[in-house]
């Protein structure tokens, strides 16, 4: 084994509602939808209006701006109806399955042997090139940019995270062949990054043609973006590409089979699930088709994702989001509490020893979404320097996304960092600041001046 | 409980828009959430959130002064009946310091207090709770014979100049209760300095034992004593400085309670272990030093009693690491700590009209922590430039 890089900075929340081990083969959902809201900065350009057939792989939309990117459907049926929210933004495509799985078929073969276009116009063709992401600012990446590295992390370190060995069973095969693709879209070399300290799956640990990295520490030593910072950052004018791990087995299959094979496994998770186990389903499917007669109680919050990442879900009739391997069901904090700062808690979870909850370190929690509080000012100094493992003053940079100081920005580092690579800061915050959409805001800034 | 929620939330439209009472959303507000923590569920981004509010992290300051406070209010009776040589119980004590030091505590909080709600009233903003812990802080720092109406102007002159102008808590340069200690203390001198002040009674003309003096150690050691004795003549036992069995503000002299105090500072994740740690190493190395050339009393006072006398412990526990007004990197934070502590012995023995410096270090070293954080964030600025360098 190679140097192992230690994460010495982080936080694991400890959630009650971890999956169980077990696959089982999700029911059908009636209806499967996908969300361009999944997509940063994306502005959809709909290709498939309402009562259109499609079939698996069918473009439902395209990249207005990059017309060349396309969104492909995941299953076959007739477009129903585009959701759409504020400003007349489109949220969702939705489209009742008719279970025939009727498929459009596109290019297969070695990898090895096509040229880099090939690769490239095969991905584009299929729909499945957006499930490669661009650092700095983790938006779908450009296929006319050659990144300088792709980067793979190869598990998860969230809470309740999915276990990706177990995931990645028997997918071997498709994931050498994806990392084959990836190889030919880079100069550089592909990074997989992998745990230390737990029996890697085969597909990673027999994987040629990548650079593997082991790391061991707490969250967020499994996000891509802590990883590439920790391997070689990312500077000024350097893009590198992300992909997760299942989307690589997407990749791969694609150009094994010649299909968009939409199939992922996703962890149903949380403490307000019954029986949490994993899910062999669609993407997008309906979260209804998972959580049915699954869940214990009515007043809960469905997150695509995970607690500090992840998208709400509007309720059973929404629909998981497009990468997401995990499905998370905590209870909502709509209550109020009696002179909480000074009762004892020892339900609590704080990183501050101020609730006797630090009496049973082991304990796992049933946390639900109040805030706890109000939002104030930056007050308390070396909160987020805690959970921060990045060579980066976070609330330094975030004052500086907040006086829109782009020099200020840069110098201190916004290339390297994404929204979930801060997540912990923000729950740490004793002053409650929006971090993540913060940096959002940030990224926004930064792409419309140097455009 | 339900009763009550249910009558705020009766009288809640009142205070909303178009309510009658709507000028008084902000002061509502804070008392609903010192009663209620708010049912507030977040939206976007993290799902989840820490437990610990502001309200929590400043009644944590608040509980950590409790030891030094209670030691306060019995050193206070115990230094009266003893100018006074009169023996007295423990209680008689307490009770007569409890007489003492509780109305400076109202006087602090209630001007405080009313000030910061007129302030969110007018900026429509919720109520900070930055001053929970400068209403303590305030009373401690002060002579315990100091009048009421002083702690009133002072209180309301250390909020408004020193925090509010500049936008509420979080956005102040200055520390706010050190900026009301400062304020007495340049304003009005007599009553913050000399033999007078620090016993209860004694600036009014209280009958004493003959003989008696009300010196601090640090006046003492102004006049050139190198023996340092309480009223009556009896010479201090280390014992007696470390536990604070001397005249002093009301809640400084007990270095004993003050350690306590940081222990919970540090152990509930609040107080800066860094700071404290090197004030007090910048204390100690600047005394070793002043020992090592000698020359005058407190230059010749061995370098640990330097940091077990005065307001030493007090500044170095509760106010210098006051997370606004110090450094806000990490690395920052030692230097600006082991700076305290030097300026701050430096001011002590070279200055003889301060007798003590902590004050004035650490309300100077609140100036130059932004410097310190600017050099420190450019080192990190300027590597990531390199870095980009040697690739291109």
């Amino acid at each position: 084994m190679s140097e192992v890089i230690k994460i010495r900075k982080g936080l694991d929340i400890k959630l009650k509602g971890e999956a169980d081990k077990i696959f089982i083969k999700a029911p059908r959902s009636k209806t499967y939808a996908v969300k361009p809201v999944d997509f940063h900065s994306l502005t959809p350009k709909i290709v498939a209006k309402p009562c259109v057939e499609v079939k698996v792989g069918s473009t439902l939309f395209c990249d207005k701006y990059h017309p060349e990117i396309k969104y492909a459907s995941p299953v076959s049926g007739i477009v129903t109806k585009i959701v759409r929210g504020e400003r007349r933004r489109i949220i969702e495509i939705v489209i009742e399955d008719d279970g025939k799985d009727a498929f459009e078929t596109f290019k297969k073969g070695d990898p090895d042997s096509m040229k880099r276009e090939e690769i490239i116009e095969n991905l584009l063709e299929s729909g499945i090139w957006p499930v490669i992401h661009q650092r700095p600012y983790d938006i779908v990446a450009l296929p006319s940019d050659v990144p300088r590295d792709i980067f793979i992390s190869g598990f998860d370190s969230g809470p309740l995270a999915p276990d990706y060995d177990f995931i990645m069973k028997e997918k071997d095969e498709d994931f050498q062949v994806g990392i084959n693709v990836l190889r030919k879209l880079t100069d550089g070399k592909v990074h997989l990054g992998l745990d230390a300290d737990y029996p890697a799956a085969k597909a990673y640990t027999g994987a040629k043609n990548v650079e593997k990295h082991y790391f061991r520490g707490s969250h967020p030593s499994g996000n891509v973006g802590i990883q590439i910072h920790k391997i070689a950052p990312i500077n000024r004018g350097e893009k590198v590409w992300t992909v997760k791990p299942q989307d690589v087995v997407t990749i791969g299959n694609l150009f094994r089979t010649g299909k968009y094979d939409p199939r992922v496994i996703v962890a149903l998770c949380g403490s307000e699930v019954k029986k949490p186990v994993y899910y062999k389903l669609i993407r997008g499917a309906r979260v209804a088709s998972i959580v049915k007669d699954n869940i214990v109680q009515d007043n809960v919050r469905y997150i695509s994702g995970n607690v500090l990442t992840g998208r709400k879900i509007d309720g059973e009739e929404g629909h998981i989001g497009f990468s997401d391997s995990q499905v998370t069901v905590i209870p909502e904090g709509d209550y109020y509490e009696m002179f909480g700062w000074i009762t004892p808690g020892f339900n609590k979870f704080s990183v501050s020893r101020s609730f006797f909850s630090w009496i049973m370190p082991g304990k796992e929690y049933r946390l639900d979404t109040n805030i706890h509080g109000g939002e104030r000012a930056f007050v308390m100094t070396g909160e987020y320097e805690k959970v921060f493992p990045m060579d980066i003053y976070p609330v330094q940079l975030l004052k500086a996304i907040l006086i829109e100081d782009i020099d200020k920005m840069e110098q201190l580092g916004i290339y390297e960092v994404v929204e979930e690579d801060m997540a912990l800061c923000e729950f740490v915050c004793t002053s409650k600041t929006p971090v993540q959409s913060i940096l959002r805001n940030g990224f926004k800034i930064m792409m419309k001046e140097l455009e | 409980m339900n009763a009550l929620r249910r009558y705020i939330d009766k009288i809640k439209p009142n205070v909303e828009k178009g309510g009658k009472f709507h000028f008084l959303k902000s002061t509502f507000e804070g008392f609903e959430t010192f009663l209620f923590v708010p049912n507030t569920v977040t939206s976007g981004g993290t799902h989840i959130r820490d437990a610990f509010d502001m309200k929590r992290g400043m009644i944590m300051v608040v509980i950590a002064m409790v030891p030094a406070l209670l030691f306060g209010i019995w050193n206070t009776g115990y230094q009266h009946f003893l100018a006074m040589g009169v023996e007295a119980s423990f209680w008689e004590m307490v009770w007569f310091g409890f007489l003492r030091v509780f109305p400076i505590i109202v006087v602090s909080y209630v001007t405080g207090l009313g000030i910061e709600f007129v302030f969110a009233q007018i900026r429509g903003h919720e109520i900070n709770e930055g001053f929970l812990v400068s209403g303590m802080l305030i009373p401690l720092v002060m002579p315990v014979d100091v009048p009421l109406w002083m702690v009133a102007v002072a209180t309301a002159f250390a909020v408004i100049i020193g925090k509010e102008v500049f936008g509420g808590t979080g956005m102040n340069i200055l520390n706010p209760a050190l900026t009301a200690r400062a304020f007495l203390f340049f304003a009005y001198p007599t009553k913050m300095s000399g033999d007078q002040v620090w016993v209860a009674g004694l600036g009014k003309g209280m009958e004493t034992v003959d003989g008696y003096s009300g010196a601090t150690i640090l006046g003492q050691a102004a006049q050139g004593n190198n023996v340092f004795v309480n009223g009556i003549g009896q010479e201090f036992s280390v014992w007696d400085k470390f536990l604070g069995i001397i005249p002093g503000s009301i809640g400084e002299t007990s270095t004993l309670a003050i350690l306590i105090g940081a222990l919970f500072l540090v152990f509930v994740g609040v107080g800066s272990w860094k700071i404290i740690f090197s004030t007090f190493a910048g204390g100690a190395v600047m005394g070793l030093i002043l020992n090592a050339f000698g020359g005058n009393v407190l230059m010749e006072m061995p370098f640990w009693e330097h940091l077990i006398i005065g307001g030493f412990a007090f500044g170095a526990v509760f106010m210098a690491t006051d997370p606004v007004t110090a450094t806000q990197t990490e690395k920052g934070k030692w230097i600006y700590g082991f700076l305290i502590g030097v300026l701050a012995i430096l001011i002590r023995v070279f200055n003889p009209g301060y007798p003590e410096g902590m004050m004035l270090a650490i309300l100077f070293m609140n100036v130059f922590s932004p410097l310190i954080d600017h050099y420190i964030i450019e080192a990190n600025i300027s590597k990531r430039l390199k870095r980009a360098k040697v690739q291109a």
